[in-house]
C-alpha cells in the first residue's frame, strides 16, 4: 500500500509499484490535467511538484512518491490565480493548450526556486518540456512576467 | 457548466430537429447563388450553414453559446468563430462560451479542418448567423414594445428603443426572439466593419482559464464509466501482418483484460487501420506492460526493403529524367540549351512526422447497434462515414464527439485511431475502450510527410536574368493511401509548383514518378514544404550566379507588382473553388518581402559565421515572408532572430495571426535543423523525440518580430481572407539555410542540416 498526497488531499494505492505516477493521476484519480506525451522524460508533458519539485511523472515510479506530496496543475491554485497561470492567460501563450499543463508546472518551479530567472536559466529549464505549436517566445515572456511583478 | 438551460433560438415547430436537416440538405444551390463574394466553401463538401439555430442559442441568463463546427488545434478557430458571430450578434464577450459541434455535415456545413480556411471559407456564413440572431432579438423587442424594428437597436448585450428609452437584455429576450421565424437571408443587415468590437482586435483565448488549470478534454482526456484501456502492437512495416502470436505473458500481467487481434486492411489502407494485436486493460499501464509482453513474429510483406538511404538515390535517379509535363509555357529546354550560364540543383526534403504533443487518441463505445466516439479529430464527417462503413451501422446510428486536439498538423485528420478504438469496443462487447498511442506508435505509424528530391535547372541571360527554368518533383504522393498512384495530385502540385509565380518567360515543371512504400499524408503545409524549400533556394543559388544580392534578385525574379491567373500557369485546384477567383498579386508578395527586411535590417555587416537569410512563399491565399539572423559557431546553428511578414488579407484575429506565424518558426527550425524520419527494413528508424528532434525552448529565437501587413482594402472586408496555419512554415527552413549560406558559403541543399556543417 503507498500513501501519498496529492492536491492536499491523503490518498492510498494498492496496485503495480513500478505504475509511473503519471498514469496513477491520469487512470486512478481521474486528474487528466497532466498530460501523456512520451513516456522517457523527454517532452515534459507530464510535468508535476513532487514535495515542490518539477518532476516527470511519466517516469517517476509511484512507489518513489510513498509519503510524499504530488501537486498537480488542477491543485496548483484553488481558482487558476497562480502568477504563473495568470501571466499564461494575460500573454495568451497557448495555442493547442495540450502542453501547457507541464509548461505552466515547470515554469512554476523555476520561479519558486530563481524569482528572476536569466534568459539562460529559462532556456535551460524550459527546455526540458516541448511545445509542437511553438509557443516558446511567449512563455519566456510569461515567465518574465512574473519574475517582473506583472501578474501579481 | 451551472447555468440555466437554453432556450435555442430557433427551436421551434417544424425547422427544429429533422426539419433542420432537410432545410439544411437542399441549400446548397440556392445557398451558393445568394453568396455574395466569389469565395467561400460553396464547393466543398457539403459547403456552409449559416442558419443561426444551427450555430447561436442564448439561456435566460443571457449567455450566448456559439456552436462551433470546425475542429481546434491551436489555431484559435473556437476563439476566432465566437468572436466573429459574438459581434454580428452584439453580444459582450465575457457573456459568450463555445460548444463544440459533432460531426455533421449535411447539417454543420463543411468540417474538414485543413487547408487553412475555417475562418477564409466561414467568415460570411458565420457573419450572417450572428447578424440573423441579432434581427430576432431586435424583431422580439419591438413586438414587446410595439414599436417598429427599425426604431430598435442592438448595443451591447441589450437591444433599445431611443423613442421611449426602453430596453430588454439579451436574456429577457432569448424565449421571445425563439417563438420568431428566422430571418431571409436578405432581411439580415450585416455591420459595416467600422461597427466590429472584436473582428479585427481580437479577444483573449476562449478556453484560457480551462487550460490553464488543466479542465480541457482532449481526446486522451475522455473517461467514461467502465471502461477499458488499450495499447496495439501494429505491423512495422507498412501493409504487414501478424504472422504468429503468443500472448501468455500478456495474459498474466495484472490488469490486462484481453488480448484482440485486428485483422490487417488492404493495402492501400486510406484511413484503416493498420491491424495488429491490441493490449485491453483496466489502465493504460497495464495495457502497456501487456503489449511489451506480446510475443509477436511479423509477415513483413512488400515494403520490407523500405530504405531511406536507397529510396533517396532512386528519387534522384527519377528526377533526372523526364517526368509528366504538369506546367509549360515557352520553350524551357530550349531557352536552358541558349542561356548564357546554366545552373542547376537538387534538393532533398525528407519524411516528417506531424507528433502532435497528444499523440493520437480516442474512446469509442459500440453497442446495441449504435455506436459513439469521442476524438481529437480534424474530420469528424470523414470519421463518422468510415465508423459507419466499417462496423456496418447506418449514419445515423453513429456520433462523433469532437474533443479538443491536443496539435493536429495534418496527422488528426485520419481517423484510424478512432476505428481501431471502434473496433475494440465492439469486440469487448460494447464497453468502452479507450486507444493511447505511444509516441513510438505516432513516430513509426504516422501518415507521414512525403519525401522527395526537388530538381532545378535555370539558364540566365548576360545580366544574370533567369531566362529558363526547370523545376522536376520527384515524391510520393498522399494519392497513393487511395490507390496505387505514381503522380502527383492537383492539389499537391498546385502548392508552389504549378503556380509558381516568377517573372520567367521559359518554365517547364514536370512530375517524375515516386513509388510509396509507407502511408504519405498531410502536414502542415503539405508539398508546399519541398516545393518552398528548392524554389527558394534556388533563387537564392542564382543570385550568388549572378552575383546579385539575393533580396534584390528575389524581388526582380518575382517582377514588377501585377495579378497572376493561377489557371493561367496551370493550377487548377482551390479547395474546390475556382482558383481563378484567387489571383496572385506578386505586389503583395513584394511588401512582405519588404516588410521582414525592414525589420531583421536587410544588408547590414554581419561579423564572421552570422549571416542573414531571406525567402517568401505563396500558399492559401497568404503571403509570408522570412528573414533570419543565423550565427554558425563549430557547425552548430543558432538563430537569434527571425522576422516574418505575412499578408493574409484581412485580419479577423490578429493576436492567433501573430501565434501561427511564431509556431510556423519554431518548427520550421526544428525541420532545418534536426527533424528527419527514415526507414530501413521497412521500419521507421525514429523512436521517440530524442531522435526525432523537434525545437526546444533553447532553439528558439530570441527575438520573433511578426509584421502584419494589410492590403489595400483590407480594412473594408471585401477581398478573399487568407490562411494562417499553414502559410507561415513553408519559407521558414529556406530563409534559415540561406542565411547559413551568407554565414558560411556551404548551400544546404539536404535537409536537415543535422552535422553538415560539422567538419
Amino acid at each position: 500500500m503507498i500513501a501519498l498526497k496529492v492536491n492536499g488531499e491523503d490518498r492510498q494505492f494498492d496496485g503495480d509499484p513500478e505504475m509511473p505516477l503519471l498514469w496513477y493521476l491520469r487512470d486512478e484519480l481521474g486528474l487528466t490535467g497532466t498530460k501523456f506525451g512520451c513516456g522517457v522524460a523527454q517532452c515534459g508533458a507530464c510535468t508535476v511538484h513532487l514535495d515542490g519539485e518539477a518532476t516527470f511523472s511519466c517516469v517517476t515510479p509511484i512507489s518513489l512518491a510513498e509519503g510524499a506530496e504530488v501537486t498537480t496543475i488542477e491543485g496548483l491554485s484553488p481558482d487558476g490565480s497562480h502568477p504563473v497561470q495568470q501571466a499564461w492567460r494575460d500573454l495568451n501563450v497557448a495555442q493547442c493548450g495540450y502542453c501547457q499543463s507541464g509548461q505552466i508546472m515547470r515554469a512554476a518551479a523555476l520561479l519558486e526556486e530563481v524569482p528572476q530567472p536569466s534568459d539562460e536559466d529559462i532556456d535551460t529549464v524550459m527546455s526540458q518540456n516541448l511545445c509542437r505549436c511553438g509557443t516558446y517566445p511567449r512563455i519566456r515572456a510569461a515567465i518574465k512576467r512574473v519574475a517582473e511583478g506583472g501578474a501579481e | 457548466m451551472s447555468r440555466l438551460p437554453i432556450l435555442n433560438v430557433s427551436r421551434r415547430g417544424f425547422l427544429g430537429g429533422a426539419g433542420a436537416l432537410v432545410l439544411a440538405v437542399s441549400l446548397p444551390v440556392p445557398a451558393m447563388a445568394m453568396e455574395d463574394q466569389p469565395f467561400g466553401a460553396d464547393a466543398m463538401p457539403n459547403g456552409w450553414r449559416d442558419d443561426p439555430e444551427l450555430f447561436v442559442s442564448i439561456g435566460e441568463d443571457g449567455i450566448v453559446t456559439v456552436t462551433v463546427h470546425r475542429s481546434e488545434m491551436g489555431q484559435g478557430v473556437r476563439t476566432s468563430i465566437a468572436m466573429i458571430i459574438a459581434d454580428e450578434l452584439g453580444a459582450e464577450w465575457e457573456q459568450v462560451r463555445v460548444a463544440q459541434a459533432p460531426g455533421d455535415e449535411p447539417r454543420f456545413g463543411n468540417q474538414d479542418t485543413d487547408g487553412s480556411r475555417s475562418i477564409r471559407h466561414f467568415f460570411m456564413p458565420m457573419r450572417r448567423a450572428g447578424a440573423a440572431a441579432r434581427t430576432m432579438l431586435e424583431q422580439a423587442a419591438a413586438n414587446e414594445w410595439g414599436v417598429p424594428v427599425e426604431e430598435v437597436r442592438t448595443d451591447v448585450h441589450v437591444v433599445r428603443h431611443e423613442g421611449s428609452g426602453q430596453s430588454m437584455g439579451f436574456g429577457e429576450l432569448a424565449a421571445l426572439a425563439a417563438a420568431l421565424e428566422v430571418p431571409d437571408r436578405d432581411g439580415v443587415r450585416l455591420k459595416d466593419p467600422s461597427e466590429f468590437r472584436y473582428i479585427g482586435t481580437g479577444v483573449g483565448l476562449i478556453d484560457n482559464q480551462d487550460i490553464t488549470t488543466g479542465n480541457t478534454t482532449f481526446g486522451i482526456d475522455v473517461r467514461m464509466d467502465g471502461m477499458l484501456y488499450a495499447v496495439i502492437a501494429r505491423p512495422p512495416v507498412y501493409g504487414g501482418r501478424v504472422a504468429s502470436l503468443d500472448d501468455s505473458a500478456a495474459l498474466e500481467i495484472p490488469g490486462v483484460e484481453r488480448v484482440v487481434q485486428i485483422d490487417p486492411p488492404e493495402i492501400p489502407s486510406a484511413f484503416a487501420p493498420l491491424g495488429g494485436v491490441a493490449v485491453i486493460a483496466r489502465n493504460t499501464w497495464a495495457a502497456m506492460q501487456g503489449r511489451q509482453a506480446l510475443q509477436i513474429e511479423w509477415e513483413d510483406g512488400p515494403n520490407a526493403g523500405y530504405d531511406s538511404e536507397a529510396f533517396r538515390q532512386e528519387l534522384e535517379t527519377a528526377a533526372r529524367g523526364e517526368g509528366k509535363l504538369v506546367r509549360n509555357q515557352g520553350d524551357a529546354m530550349q531557352a536552358l540549351a541558349d542561356a548564357a550560364t546554366r545552373v542547376e540543383a537538387e534538393y532533398y526534403i525528407p519524411h516528417l512526422a506531424q507528433a502532435p504533443m497528444e499523440p493520437p487518441a480516442a474512446v469509442a463505445r459500440v453497442a446495441d447497434g449504435r455506436c459513439e466516439v469521442w476524438g481529437c479529430v480534424q474530420a469528424p464527417q470523414v470519421t463518422r462515414l468510415r465508423l459507419a462503413e466499417r462496423l456496418g451501422l447506418e449514419y445515423e446510428d453513429v456520433t462523433v464527439n469532437v474533443t479538443l486536439l491536443g496539435g493536429g498538423f495534418g496527422r488528426k485528420s485520419k481517423p484510424d485511431f478512432v476505428l481501431e478504438a471502434a473496433i475494440l469496443s465492439e469486440a469487448m462487447g460494447g464497453q468502452p475502450v479507450k486507444v493511447t498511442w505511444t509516441r513510438e506508435d505516432d513516430l513509426h505509424h504516422s501518415y507521414f510527410h512525403t519525401v522527395s528530391v526537388e530538381r532545378l535547372e535555370a539558364g540566365l541571360d548576360e545580366e544574370g536574368r533567369p531566362v529558363a527554368w526547370l523545376h522536376r518533383t520527384a515524391a510520393p504522393t498522399i494519392g497513393s493511401i487511395f490507390a496505387p498512384a505514381a503522380e502527383k495530385l492537383p492539389f499537391e502540385l498546385g502548392m508552389g509548383l504549378t503556380n509558381m509565380p516568377l517573372d520567367i518567360p521559359n518554365v517547364r515543371a514536370e512530375n517524375p514518378q515516386a513509388q510509396a512504400h509507407t502511408r504519405i499524408g498531410w502536414y502542415r503545409s503539405v508539398s508546399n514544404i519541398p516545393h518552398a524549400f528548392a524554389i527558394q533556394s534556388f533563387i537564392a543559388e542564382l543570385a550568388e550566379a549572378a552575383g546579385r544580392d539575393p533580396k534584390d534578385y528575389l524581388l526582380d525574379v518575382i517582377g514588377p507588382p501585377r495579378l497572376i491567373n493561377p489557371v493561367e500557369l496551370g493550377d487548377v485546384w482551390n479547395y474546390g473553388e475556382n482558383p481563378e477567383n484567387y489571383p496572385i498579386d506578386t505586389g503583395r508578395m513584394r511588401r512582405v518581402i519588404e516588410a521582414a527586411a525592414d525589420g531583421i535590417g536587410w544588408g547590414r555587416e554581419m561579423p564572421a559565421g552570422s549571416g542573414l537569410g531571406i525567402a517568401a512563399h505563396y500558399s492559401f491565399v497568404s503571403y509570408v515572408a522570412v528573414a533570419c539572423e543565423v550565427q554558425v559557431e563549430d557547425g552548430g546553428v543558432r538563430i537569434p532572430r527571425v522576422d516574418i511578414a505575412i499578408d493574409c488579407g484581412p485580419q479577423v484575429n490578429p493576436d492567433r495571426v501573430r501565434s501561427q506565424m511564431e509556431g510556423a518558426v519554431i518548427m520550421g527550425i526544428g525541420q532545418a535543423l534536426t527533424s528527419e524520419i527514415t526507414f530501413a527494413e521497412g521500419r521507421v528508424v525514429q523512436e521517440n523525440f530524442y531522435d526525432y528532434i523537434i525545437a526546444r525552448m533553447e532553439d528558439a529565437p530570441r527575438e520573433i518580430n511578426v509584421h502584419l501587413v494589410l492590403p489595400e482594402g483590407a480594412e473594408n472586408f471585401d477581398m478573399p481572407l487568407g490562411g494562417v496555419g499553414e502559410p507561415g512554415l513553408p519559407p521558414v527552413v529556406p530563409a534559415i539555410t540561406n542565411a547559413v549560406f551568407a554565414a558560411t558559403g556551404t548551400r544546404i541543399r539536404r535537409l536537415p542540416i543535422a552535422d553538415q556543417l560539422r567538419t
